[in-house]
Protein backbone atom coordinates (compact mmCIF):
# COMPACT_ATOMS: atom_id res chain seq x y z
CA UNK A 1 0.00 0.00 0.00
CA UNK A 2 0.98 3.07 -1.11
CA UNK A 3 -0.12 6.90 0.20
CA UNK A 4 -0.99 9.14 -2.22
CA UNK A 5 -0.67 12.56 -2.71
CA UNK A 6 -4.66 13.20 -1.15
CA UNK A 7 -3.90 10.70 1.56
CA UNK A 8 -6.27 7.75 0.16
CA UNK A 9 -4.73 4.55 0.01
CA UNK A 10 -3.19 2.96 -3.11
CA UNK A 11 -2.41 -0.38 -4.48
CA UNK A 12 -0.91 -1.85 -8.10
CA UNK A 13 -2.85 -4.28 -9.75
CA UNK A 14 -1.21 -6.54 -12.44
CA UNK A 15 -2.98 -6.31 -15.76
CA UNK A 16 -0.91 -7.71 -18.60
CA UNK A 17 -3.35 -6.84 -21.59
CA UNK A 18 -2.27 -5.61 -24.97
CA UNK A 19 -2.70 -2.06 -25.65
CA UNK A 20 -4.90 -3.03 -29.08
CA UNK A 21 -6.64 -6.31 -28.22
CA UNK A 22 -10.08 -4.82 -29.35
CA UNK A 23 -8.13 -4.62 -32.77
CA UNK A 24 -6.37 -7.99 -31.97
CA UNK A 25 -9.64 -9.56 -31.34
CA UNK A 26 -11.62 -8.03 -34.59
CA UNK A 27 -8.69 -9.40 -36.29
CA UNK A 28 -8.62 -12.88 -35.28
CA UNK A 29 -12.21 -13.19 -36.11
CA UNK A 30 -11.55 -11.78 -39.52
CA UNK A 31 -8.76 -14.43 -40.15
CA UNK A 32 -10.68 -17.27 -39.01
CA UNK A 33 -13.71 -15.78 -41.48
CA UNK A 34 -11.13 -15.75 -44.27
CA UNK A 35 -9.54 -18.99 -43.68
CA UNK A 36 -12.91 -20.57 -43.31
CA UNK A 37 -14.03 -19.39 -46.90
CA UNK A 38 -10.86 -19.91 -48.15
CA UNK A 39 -9.70 -16.65 -49.30
CA UNK A 40 -5.95 -15.61 -48.99
CA UNK A 41 -5.79 -12.09 -48.07
CA UNK A 42 -2.74 -9.80 -48.69
CA UNK A 43 -2.18 -6.63 -47.05
CA UNK A 44 0.02 -3.81 -48.97
CA UNK A 45 1.90 -0.96 -46.99
CA UNK A 46 4.12 1.26 -47.99
CA UNK A 47 5.14 4.94 -48.35
CA UNK A 48 2.46 7.52 -50.22
CA UNK A 49 3.78 7.37 -53.87
CA UNK A 50 5.72 4.08 -53.61
CA UNK A 51 3.54 2.90 -56.03
CA UNK A 52 1.58 0.41 -54.23
CA UNK A 53 -1.87 1.31 -56.55
CA UNK A 54 -0.30 0.94 -59.64
CA UNK A 55 1.30 -2.13 -59.04
CA UNK A 56 -1.91 -3.79 -57.77
CA UNK A 57 -3.91 -2.62 -60.86
CA UNK A 58 -1.43 -4.17 -62.89
CA UNK A 59 -1.42 -7.16 -60.51
CA UNK A 60 -5.05 -7.29 -59.98
CA UNK A 61 -5.25 -7.48 -63.77
CA UNK A 62 -2.50 -10.20 -64.86
CA UNK A 63 -4.23 -12.16 -62.27
CA UNK A 64 -8.16 -12.26 -63.74
CA UNK A 65 -6.58 -12.94 -67.06
CA UNK A 66 -5.26 -16.15 -65.52
CA UNK A 67 -9.14 -17.11 -64.51
CA UNK A 68 -8.27 -15.94 -60.55
CA UNK A 69 -11.11 -14.61 -58.38
CA UNK A 70 -9.54 -11.32 -56.86
CA UNK A 71 -10.80 -8.01 -54.90
CA UNK A 72 -9.40 -5.43 -53.37
CA UNK A 73 -10.40 -2.96 -50.52
CA UNK A 74 -7.96 -0.02 -50.68
CA UNK A 75 -7.64 2.93 -47.92
CA UNK A 76 -7.14 6.62 -47.85
CA UNK A 77 -7.60 9.38 -46.12
CA UNK A 78 -9.75 11.06 -48.57
CA UNK A 79 -11.13 10.94 -52.40
CA UNK A 80 -11.75 7.47 -54.09
CA UNK A 81 -9.20 7.71 -56.54
CA UNK A 82 -7.59 4.68 -55.75
CA UNK A 83 -10.85 2.94 -56.39
CA UNK A 84 -11.24 3.86 -59.21
CA UNK A 85 -8.00 3.28 -60.78
CA UNK A 86 -7.77 -0.11 -59.48
CA UNK A 87 -11.26 -0.74 -60.75
CA UNK A 88 -10.16 -0.23 -64.06
CA UNK A 89 -8.54 -3.63 -63.90
CA UNK A 90 -12.14 -5.47 -63.90
CA UNK A 91 -11.66 -6.47 -60.03
CA UNK A 92 -14.06 -5.77 -57.58
CA UNK A 93 -13.08 -2.75 -55.73
CA UNK A 94 -14.39 -1.26 -52.31
CA UNK A 95 -12.50 2.20 -50.85
CA UNK A 96 -12.36 3.26 -47.59
CA UNK A 97 -11.83 6.30 -46.64
CA UNK A 98 -10.46 6.59 -43.27
CA UNK A 99 -10.84 10.83 -42.97
CA UNK A 100 -8.28 11.93 -40.30
CA UNK A 101 -7.55 8.17 -39.35
CA UNK A 102 -3.71 7.55 -41.04
CA UNK A 103 -3.88 3.88 -40.99
CA UNK A 104 -6.33 0.83 -41.16
CA UNK A 105 -8.05 -0.66 -38.29
CA UNK A 106 -9.53 -4.34 -38.09
CA UNK A 107 -12.99 -2.40 -37.60
CA UNK A 108 -12.73 -0.82 -40.89
CA UNK A 109 -11.92 -3.99 -42.82
CA UNK A 110 -14.79 -6.22 -41.55
CA UNK A 111 -16.99 -3.00 -42.35
CA UNK A 112 -16.02 -2.72 -45.88
CA UNK A 113 -16.43 -5.90 -46.69
CA UNK A 114 -19.96 -6.64 -45.06
CA UNK A 115 -20.80 -3.01 -47.20
CA UNK A 116 -19.28 -4.20 -50.05
CA UNK A 117 -21.56 -7.68 -49.66
CA UNK A 118 -18.61 -9.69 -51.25
CA UNK A 119 -19.30 -13.51 -50.77
CA UNK A 120 -15.76 -14.24 -49.42
CA UNK A 121 -15.82 -18.10 -50.52
CA UNK A 122 -16.19 -16.79 -54.37
CA UNK A 123 -12.79 -15.15 -54.22
CA UNK A 124 -9.46 -16.32 -54.18
CA UNK A 125 -7.46 -13.60 -53.02
CA UNK A 126 -8.18 -10.51 -51.60
CA UNK A 127 -5.83 -7.52 -51.42
CA UNK A 128 -6.27 -4.76 -48.65
CA UNK A 129 -4.13 -1.67 -49.35
CA UNK A 130 -3.07 0.37 -46.13
CA UNK A 131 -2.82 4.28 -46.32
CA UNK A 132 0.42 5.11 -47.21
CA UNK A 133 2.55 5.84 -44.38
CA UNK A 134 5.35 3.31 -43.34
CA UNK A 135 4.54 4.46 -39.42
CA UNK A 136 1.00 3.31 -38.00
CA UNK A 137 0.03 0.58 -40.16
CA UNK A 138 3.01 -1.26 -38.09
CA UNK A 139 0.72 -1.86 -34.83
CA UNK A 140 -2.48 -2.55 -36.95
CA UNK A 141 -3.46 -6.81 -37.13
CA UNK A 142 -5.90 -6.80 -39.96
CA UNK A 143 -6.58 -10.11 -40.03
CA UNK A 144 -4.45 -10.64 -43.23
CA UNK A 145 -1.96 -13.69 -43.82
CA UNK A 146 0.36 -11.67 -46.45
CA UNK A 147 1.74 -8.43 -45.46
CA UNK A 148 3.33 -7.19 -47.95
CA UNK A 149 5.94 -3.94 -47.67
CA UNK A 150 6.66 -2.22 -51.04
CA UNK A 151 9.51 0.04 -51.46
CA UNK A 152 10.04 2.31 -54.64
CA UNK A 153 14.06 2.52 -56.17
CA UNK A 154 13.57 6.42 -55.82
CA UNK A 155 12.83 6.35 -51.46
CA UNK A 156 16.60 6.05 -50.93
CA UNK A 157 18.31 2.57 -49.85
CA UNK A 158 18.21 3.66 -46.13
CA UNK A 159 14.21 3.22 -46.05
CA UNK A 160 14.50 0.21 -44.20
CA UNK A 161 16.67 1.23 -41.57
CA UNK A 162 14.52 4.39 -40.88
CA UNK A 163 11.67 2.33 -40.52
CA UNK A 164 12.53 -1.04 -38.75
CA UNK A 165 9.09 -1.66 -37.42
CA UNK A 166 7.14 -2.09 -40.77
CA UNK A 167 9.35 -4.06 -42.42
CA UNK A 168 9.86 -6.61 -39.26
CA UNK A 169 6.72 -7.17 -39.28
CA UNK A 170 6.05 -7.99 -43.18
CA UNK A 171 6.11 -11.17 -44.50
CA UNK A 172 7.17 -10.00 -48.21
CA UNK A 173 9.66 -6.98 -49.54
CA UNK A 174 8.54 -5.64 -52.89
CA UNK A 175 11.18 -3.17 -54.69
CA UNK A 176 9.08 -0.99 -57.35
CA UNK A 177 10.10 1.04 -60.17
CA UNK A 178 12.64 -1.15 -61.29
CA UNK A 179 12.69 0.90 -64.39
CA UNK A 180 14.06 3.96 -62.79
CA UNK A 181 16.55 1.92 -60.47
CA UNK A 182 19.52 3.35 -63.07
CA UNK A 183 18.04 6.69 -63.19
CA UNK A 184 17.63 7.43 -59.73
CA UNK A 185 20.86 5.72 -59.21
CA UNK A 186 19.50 2.85 -56.75
CA UNK A 187 22.12 0.58 -55.49
CA UNK A 188 19.41 -2.41 -55.21
CA UNK A 189 22.20 -4.61 -53.97
CA UNK A 190 22.33 -2.32 -50.90
CA UNK A 191 18.41 -1.74 -50.23
CA UNK A 192 18.19 -5.50 -50.41
CA UNK A 193 20.67 -5.88 -47.83
CA UNK A 194 19.05 -2.85 -45.85
CA UNK A 195 15.70 -4.87 -45.91
CA UNK A 196 17.85 -8.01 -44.17
CA UNK A 197 19.50 -5.97 -41.55
CA UNK A 198 15.51 -5.46 -39.97
CA UNK A 199 14.49 -8.10 -41.17
CA UNK A 200 16.57 -11.06 -41.84
CA UNK A 201 15.51 -13.29 -44.58
CA UNK A 202 12.43 -11.83 -45.88
CA UNK A 203 12.16 -12.87 -49.53
CA UNK A 204 12.60 -9.34 -51.58
CA UNK A 205 10.91 -9.06 -54.93
CA UNK A 206 12.11 -6.58 -57.92
CA UNK A 207 9.01 -5.44 -59.73
CA UNK A 208 8.13 -2.57 -62.61
CA UNK A 209 4.38 -2.00 -62.66
CA UNK A 210 5.27 0.52 -66.14
CA UNK A 211 6.87 -3.50 -67.65
CA UNK A 212 5.41 -5.75 -65.37
CA UNK A 213 8.58 -7.08 -64.71
CA UNK A 214 8.58 -9.27 -61.87
CA UNK A 215 4.73 -9.68 -61.71
CA UNK A 216 4.95 -13.39 -62.72
CA UNK A 217 7.17 -14.17 -59.64
CA UNK A 218 4.72 -12.12 -57.18
CA UNK A 219 1.96 -14.85 -58.79
CA UNK A 220 4.08 -17.79 -57.80
CA UNK A 221 4.75 -16.35 -54.27
CA UNK A 222 1.38 -15.85 -53.91
CA UNK A 223 0.59 -19.48 -55.13
CA UNK A 224 3.24 -20.95 -53.06
CA UNK A 225 2.22 -18.89 -50.10
CA UNK A 226 -1.44 -19.50 -50.39
CA UNK A 227 -1.04 -23.44 -50.76
CA UNK A 228 1.06 -23.01 -47.09
CA UNK A 229 -2.15 -21.64 -45.70
CA UNK A 230 -4.28 -24.06 -47.21
CA UNK B 1 -0.01 10.47 -35.81
CA UNK B 2 -1.33 7.34 -34.54
CA UNK B 3 0.24 7.53 -31.10
CA UNK B 4 -3.54 9.59 -30.51
CA UNK B 5 -5.08 6.66 -31.48
CA UNK B 6 -3.21 4.07 -29.30
CA UNK B 7 -3.26 6.12 -26.38
CA UNK B 8 -7.23 6.23 -26.63
CA UNK B 9 -6.60 2.28 -26.98
CA UNK B 10 -4.96 2.58 -23.67
CA UNK B 11 -7.44 4.39 -21.99
CA UNK B 12 -10.28 2.26 -22.76
CA UNK B 13 -8.63 -1.12 -22.02
CA UNK B 14 -7.78 0.68 -18.77
CA UNK B 15 -11.11 1.51 -18.14
CA UNK B 16 -12.29 -1.73 -18.19
CA UNK B 17 -9.82 -3.06 -16.21
CA UNK B 18 -10.39 -0.72 -13.60
CA UNK B 19 -13.98 -1.26 -13.82
CA UNK B 20 -13.07 -5.40 -13.27
CA UNK B 21 -11.17 -4.37 -10.18
CA UNK B 22 -13.76 -2.37 -8.41
CA UNK B 23 -11.49 0.85 -8.34
CA UNK B 24 -12.60 3.95 -7.85
CA UNK B 25 -9.75 5.80 -9.18
CA UNK B 26 -6.98 5.19 -10.72
CA UNK B 27 -3.72 7.09 -10.10
CA UNK B 28 -0.99 5.80 -12.63
CA UNK B 29 -1.20 3.56 -15.85
CA UNK B 30 2.11 1.38 -16.33
CA UNK B 31 2.27 0.33 -20.42
CA UNK B 32 5.52 -1.23 -22.09
CA UNK B 33 6.37 -0.25 -25.35
CA UNK B 34 9.03 -2.77 -27.49
CA UNK B 35 11.38 -0.47 -29.85
CA UNK B 36 9.68 -2.90 -32.68
CA UNK B 37 5.96 -1.58 -32.07
CA UNK B 38 5.71 1.02 -33.95
CA UNK B 39 5.38 3.42 -30.93
CA UNK B 40 7.25 6.03 -29.78
CA UNK B 41 7.30 5.98 -25.84
CA UNK B 42 7.98 9.86 -26.27
CA UNK B 43 4.65 10.64 -28.80
CA UNK B 44 2.61 8.24 -26.57
CA UNK B 45 3.41 10.11 -23.30
CA UNK B 46 2.04 13.60 -25.35
CA UNK B 47 -0.83 11.81 -26.86
CA UNK B 48 -1.64 10.00 -23.95
CA UNK B 49 -1.69 13.69 -21.60
CA UNK B 50 -4.51 14.76 -24.62
CA UNK B 51 -6.25 11.68 -24.43
CA UNK B 52 -7.06 12.09 -20.63
CA UNK B 53 -8.40 15.28 -20.67
CA UNK B 54 -12.10 15.43 -20.13
CA UNK B 55 -12.04 11.11 -19.08
CA UNK B 56 -12.14 9.72 -15.91
CA UNK B 57 -7.91 9.27 -16.28
CA UNK B 58 -7.78 13.27 -16.10
CA UNK B 59 -4.80 13.47 -13.74
CA UNK B 60 -3.99 9.94 -13.78
CA UNK B 61 0.01 9.31 -14.88
CA UNK B 62 1.03 7.43 -17.47
CA UNK B 63 4.61 5.23 -16.60
CA UNK B 64 6.22 3.68 -19.82
CA UNK B 65 8.51 0.87 -19.83
CA UNK B 66 10.79 0.91 -22.76
CA UNK B 67 11.71 -2.95 -23.55
CA UNK B 68 14.59 -4.33 -25.62
CA UNK B 69 14.85 -6.36 -28.57
CA UNK B 70 15.90 -9.94 -27.67
CA UNK B 71 15.79 -13.40 -29.68
CA UNK B 72 16.93 -16.54 -29.79
CA UNK B 73 20.79 -16.88 -31.08
CA UNK B 74 21.55 -19.92 -32.12
CA UNK B 75 25.18 -19.54 -32.00
CA UNK B 76 25.09 -18.26 -28.43
CA UNK B 77 22.14 -21.18 -28.05
CA UNK B 78 20.88 -18.35 -25.36
CA UNK B 79 18.67 -15.50 -25.52
CA UNK B 80 20.52 -12.18 -26.47
CA UNK B 81 20.27 -8.54 -26.81
CA UNK B 82 20.72 -7.26 -30.60
CA UNK B 83 23.13 -4.61 -31.85
CA UNK B 84 20.01 -2.34 -32.93
CA UNK B 85 16.90 -2.18 -34.43
CA UNK B 86 18.64 -1.30 -37.76
CA UNK B 87 20.50 -4.13 -37.15
CA UNK B 88 18.85 -7.46 -35.97
CA UNK B 89 22.29 -9.76 -34.92
CA UNK B 90 23.29 -11.36 -31.89
CA UNK B 91 25.08 -8.51 -29.83
CA UNK B 92 27.25 -10.98 -28.18
CA UNK B 93 28.59 -12.93 -31.55
CA UNK B 94 26.93 -11.53 -34.36
CA UNK B 95 25.05 -13.69 -35.19
CA UNK B 96 22.14 -13.07 -37.32
CA UNK B 97 18.61 -13.19 -34.81
CA UNK B 98 15.64 -14.63 -36.81
CA UNK B 99 13.52 -15.29 -33.71
CA UNK B 100 12.42 -12.31 -31.95
CA UNK B 101 11.62 -12.72 -28.62
CA UNK B 102 10.61 -9.50 -26.87
CA UNK B 103 10.34 -5.31 -28.68
CA UNK B 104 7.33 -5.46 -30.23
CA UNK B 105 5.21 -4.97 -26.61
CA UNK B 106 2.50 -2.61 -26.69
CA UNK B 107 0.64 -3.25 -23.38
CA UNK B 108 -1.33 -2.55 -20.57
CA UNK B 109 1.16 -3.56 -17.27
CA UNK B 110 -0.29 -2.35 -14.20
CA UNK B 111 -2.05 0.33 -12.65
CA UNK B 112 -1.99 1.81 -9.59
CA UNK B 113 -6.02 2.28 -8.00
CA UNK B 114 -7.32 3.70 -5.11
CA UNK B 115 -9.37 1.34 -3.56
Amino acid sequence: MNESAAGSQTRMVQVRQNVLKHNDLIARVLREKFCGAGVFVVSLVSSPGAGKTAFLEKLLGMLRERGMRVAALVGDLATENDAVRLARSGAPVKQIITGTVCHLEAQMVEDAISRAEWQLAELDVLFIENVGNLVCPASYDLGEALRMVLLSVTEGEDKPLKYPSIFNTADVAVVTKMDLAAAAGCDVGLLTRNIHQVRPGMEVIETSARTHAGLEKIAELLARRRTLVK
Amino acid sequence: MHELSIAMALLEVAGEEAQRHGSARVVAIHARVGPLSGVMAEALTGAYELAREGTAFEGCRLVVEQTDITGKCTTCDAVRGVVAAQDLRCAACGEVIREILTGRELELTAMEVES
